[in-house]
């Protein structure tokens, strides 16, 4: 159980990522906007409570490995990484520029850290799958989580590695789906409907989970009860806002691919500023 | 002459042993099963064709079923050399590395990731199966993936060591392999290095023509040459190793002979021979023909109809080998 005070810590931790994000976003001048800001508190979460990893020595053995399938989101595990200590914050306005360790999606040789390369969608799950198939055989500790968008669904390969997954049991491995239900072209219902997103993964031999992926103490137990599940692997289907903490962006469509104008990062770091300590709690 | 250095069989122009590319693979993986407990096999729903099953039987904790999910086996390999595993992944070349070639080129060569990825059936010789299943854009496909290594093995036993040699190779590393049988040239005291080409035949005389062949081909133009050999005498050379090429040995070999063939059951168009051309053209420029598949696709045949239908046998060489001497600048 989080205390009163670690779940404070974490919100304001994930209130600084949005921070980093937004300024990143705006000194890059290109990238993605919803996505980040909608897994924002998921990240915290992960990199200041879940993970059992060492941001001295990345390529520690025995670490937990997250793996983003959805590379187009790097911005939060940038801004979260830096914050955690792996690099310097400043270090994050190098984003999407030449010569930067910050590529405009992530690859796994320029930055230690980056579990995997990603961005062509639907390819996360089935690495997860292999280093969790390896590390089972060699009889390793440690846990592989999946972050994966709704959208990258759509992909062929992502069912693929479910079916494999489930078919090997891998209970080591633990997805995380991002169900903020925006696409590029629109709302994920409309371009491709995926429900009955839980009914498709019970089918596929996993055991689901559903939580406010913007609530940090409901997304933690939620990894606990998973990792607690032995006999199949996991998914939890975490509904987020995307661009969760601005209210002109929440929910928009239209704020997936884009970056704010320098105004606009103004008003929306002031927005972020005022609210300090409200990015949605259950506890207050 | 053959060039004993290399040790090669003695009965290849009389009644040579017969054994099929992917055979030598399965060897080897045999080999590397008892070896080195890091290797792993994967396979998509095709343990006997692609010639996994035997270490399935022998080694069923390392190997891994995936069903018919190329792009799955692609990244479920990545994600296990990622681990620290050294995975084999097996399938028909037109399914891997043909149907999953984003997630090859994503997760396995911008990743630097140390996948072994095993393309059975390729080129036209899988015959009845047809244009669907005669890869013949695969070594295309592999070579412009920087990181990547391509390998087509003349025989079976260069097929059970570039397999091994594979497994300690750090990076991915592609092996290309034939269904259909053919005579095996090599023997175990063959030597076989990555990134080297060996001169296989020599004539008397010096060279008028030099012969680049890859894959099983090799014996087709060794034919073409010992035919031709007191008409117009040529070196031919095995170009097992398509990324890296030896430039060395064939920008000399270029040089003793002023023209060049080349020879492959692949797609001319960003094969063994453009990757020959290419070179050449930077650094030594010559008249070159081009043996192998132009701009078509496959049918279904035997391989010895289709190798006279697309031009890929002897007497085709031959032809290329006079015209190649005829375009020499006099």
């Amino acid at each position: 159980m989080l205390t009163e005070e670690a779940l404070k810590n974490l919100e304001l931790k994930a209130e600084a990522i949005r921070e980093t994000i937004i300024e990143m976003l705006v000194a890059a001048g290109s990238g993605h906007t919803a996505g980040p800001m909608g897994m924002a508190d998921i990240f915290a979460a992960f990199y200041f409570n879940i993970l059992n990893h060492d941001p001295k020595n990345p390529s520690w053995d025995e670490r937990d490995r997250l793996i983003l399938s959805n590379g187009h989101i790097v911005p939060v595990r940038y801004a979260t990484m830096a914050h955690a200590g792996y690099f310097p914050v400043e270090e994050c306005l190098t984003l999407r520029k030449f010569g930067s360790r910050l590529q405009g999606h992530p690859e796994r040789l320029r930055l230690p850290g980056l579990e995997t390369t990603s961005g062509p969608l639907g390819s996360g799950l089935g690495q997860a799958a292999g280093i969790a198939y390896g590390a089972r055989m060699d009889g390793k500790k440690f846990h592989i989580y999946c972050a994966m968008s709704d959208g990258e669904h759509d992909a062929g390969n992502i069912w693929e590695a479910a079916m494999f997954i489930g078919a090997n049991k891998l209970a080591n491995l633990t997805g995380i789906i991002d169900r903020n239900n925006i696409q590029i072209n629109g709302m994920t219902e409309e371009v491709m409907p995926l429900e009955n997103l839980r009914a498709k993964y019970e089918a596929f031999g996993w055991h689901v989970l559903e939580c406010d992926g913007n609530n940090i103490a409901a997304f933690i137990d939620m990894v606990n009860e998973a990792k607690a599940i032995v006999e199949k692997p996991t998914v939890i289907i975490a509904h987020t806002i995307p661009g969760k903490g601005i209210k002109e962006i929440e929910y928009d469509y239209h704020w997936h691919g884009m970056p704010p104008n320098k105004e606009q990062a103004t008003k929306w770091l002031a927005e972020l500023r005022t609210l300090k300590g409200k990015i949605q709690s259950e506890h207050e | 002459m053959l060039n004993s250095d290399l040790k090669l069989k003695e009965n290849i122009f009389e009644k040579p042993d017969m054994a099929a590319t992917r055979d030598g693979f399965g060897q080897a993986l045999l080999e590397l099963g008892e070896s080195n407990p890091n290797v792993v096999v994967l396979c998509a729903d095709l343990a006997e064709s692609t010639r996994t099953l035997a270490f399935k039987e022998k080694y069923p904790d390392r190997y891994i079923e995936l069903g018919v999910a190329e792009q799955n086996l692609a990244t479920v390999a990545s994600g296990l050399a990622n681990y620290g595993k050294i995975p084999f992944i097996t399938s028909y070349a037109t399914f891997s590395p043909g149907r999953n070639n984003e997630q090859i080129r994503t997760t396995i060569s911008l990743n630097n990731a140390g996948v072994k990825i095993a393309g059975a059936h390729a080129g036209l010789s899988v015959g009845p199966d047809g244009a669907t299943h005669q890869a013949l854009e695969d070594m295309a496909l592999m070579r412009v993936q920087p990181n990547m290594t391509v390998l087509y093995p003349c025989d079976s036993e260069e097929a059970r060591k570039a397999t091994l040699a594979a497994a300690t190779h750090a990076g991915p590393v592609y092996i290309r392999l034939s269904r259909e049988k053919s005579p095996v040239m090599t023997t175990a005291e063959t030597p076989f290095t990555v990134g080297k080409a060996a001169i296989v035949w020599e004539s008397e005389h010096k060279p008028e023509v030099v012969l680049f062949a890859t894959g099983p081909l090799l014996y087709q133009a060794i034919l073409a040459a010992k035919e031709l050999e007191f008409k117009i005498p040529t070196t031919v050379i095995n170009i097992s190793s398509i990324k890296p090429l030896d430039r060395e040995v064939i920008l000399t070999a270029v040089k003793d002979a002023g023209a060049v063939v080349t020879v492959e059951e692949h797609q001319v168009a960003g094969g063994m021979g453009s990757a020959i051309a290419e070179l050449l053209a930077a650094e030594s420029p010559a008249p070159i023909e081009f043996v192998g598949v132009h701009d078509r696709f496959g049918q279904s045949g035997t391989a010895g109809e289709l190798y006279k239908e697309y031009g890929l046998d002897s007497s085709h060489i031959m032809e290329a080998i006079t015209k190649a001497k005829s375009r020499k600048a006099v």
